[in-house]
């Protein structure tokens, strides 16, 4: 490449390597067309991933365990967040983003348990951000030692693409959906940890095939761990607990 | 629609790096998009049109190599091309696949002038 114009044409490169005597002439050519190739080589989610990064080097050094949940909507998140909330009270320290397109429902309901929330509204977007959380956290402040759950939009496709800092993504399905979910939205089942499977005590009732669901999402992610509950009948909420004390004694070393 | 978030960050990028040329206009701009990068290409297209009004690259000629997906095996070490992320080894059978190619999303050059 040329280094005084930075045009990228063949003929210059040899031009720089021994005289100058032709440069008058090469140059005339340079002034018609001003093109310069620039090489980038950037990924296109850098900024966030950059943004995720500090995010999570925040929440290591405040010992807090953040967890970034998605599901499609009506899964069940707000509900299985209600009754964890309530249920782990004065075991864990906990605090919540919701994200949502619109209203403030979601944070409304979290609030009535006594849980510190900021619900974060994306209007048109499809999924929360790293720079999102970043501000929802700087307002928030989330004590030490707690445990974060970031509620994302309810969405199977878009959020799987954005990082928020998270330590473990938690994707949820409930069996009132289709059991080929996993394969229909691959890329949710592939980055995420913990597969939760909802409304277990709904099973007499649908033709959902649990151990079809549980082999699909399996073959997209074969390290990916399980657990089957119902926040109505309160069964396999005791594994979920037990999930959550585990890595939250990760997360905040003694 | 995340593809329009991407767009734009596509577009924040290119902006940021015409500025440092003292580019007036992107006249070329090449992607890498890997098949296995959760971009719907029509909606793409789409989100480009909106993303790209009254910026310096309305007018940049567009390239986008689409790259395949590649599986690497854990189970039997074979690489070979991966089309979905819930495909089996085709040697082995195995499902514990590590991608090596496919899921790309980069800027990877421009033309100003």
């Amino acid at each position: 490449m040329c280094a005084t114009c930075g045009c990228d044409t063949g003929a210059t490169i040899t031009m720089h390597e021994h005289s100058h005597q032709h440069d008058h002439s090469d140059h005339h050519l340079h002034e018609h067309s001003h093109k310069k190739v620039v090489d980038v080589e950037q990924d296109i989610l850098h900024g966030n991933n950059l943004l995720a990064e500090r995010n999570r080097g925040y929440f290591d050094a405040k010992n807090i365990l953040a967890l970034n949940l998605v599901s499609s909507p009506g899964s069940g998140k707000t509900s299985l967040l209600e009754k964890t909330l309530t249920d782990l009270k004065g075991q864990l320290n906990f605090a919540v983003i919701e994200g949502d397109q619109q209203t403030t429902n979601d944070a409304d309901r979290i609030h009535a348990t006594g849980t510190k929330v900021v619900q974060i509204n994306t209007g048109k977007g499809c999924h929360l951000d790293a720079h999102m959380v970043l501000h929802a956290v700087q307002g928030m402040k989330p004590v030490q030692d707690s445990v974060l759950f970031i509620e994302n939009v309810g969405n199977l496709v878009c959020p799987a693409m954005f990082d928020l800092g998270e330590k473990e993504r938690v994707v949820i399905i409930s069996v009132t959906e289709g059991d080929d979910k996993p394969l229909k939205y691959p890329d949710m089942f592939h980055s995420s940890t913990l597969c939760i499977i909802n409304k277990t005590d709904l099973l007499p009732y649908v033709p959902f095939d649990i151990e079809k669901v549980k082999a699909n999402a399996k073959k997209i992610n074969p390290a990916l761990e399980i657990i089957e509950l119902s926040c109505t009948s309160g069964e396999g909420l005791t594994t979920w607990y037990n999930w959550l004390k585990l890595k939250a004694a990760a997360a905040m070393p003694a | 629609m995340h593809e329009l978030s991407i767009v734009m960050s596509i577009v924040d990028i290119a902006l940021e790096q015409a500025a440092k040329k003292d580019a007036a206009v992107i006249d070329e701009i090449e992607l890498d998009i890997g098949c296995l990068s959760t971009i719907e290409m029509n909606a793409f297209e789409f989100a480009w049109k909106q993303g790209v009004k009254r910026t310096i690259l309305e007018r940049a000629v567009k390239k986008v190599n689409r790259i395949k997906g590649k599986g690497n095996c854990s189970d039997c070490d074979h690489t070979f091309e991966l089309e979905n992320l819930y495909d089996a080894c085709p040697f082995c059978g195995g499902y514990l696949i590590g991608i090596t190619a496919g899921k790309e999303l980069r800027v990877k050059s421009l033309v100003v002038s």
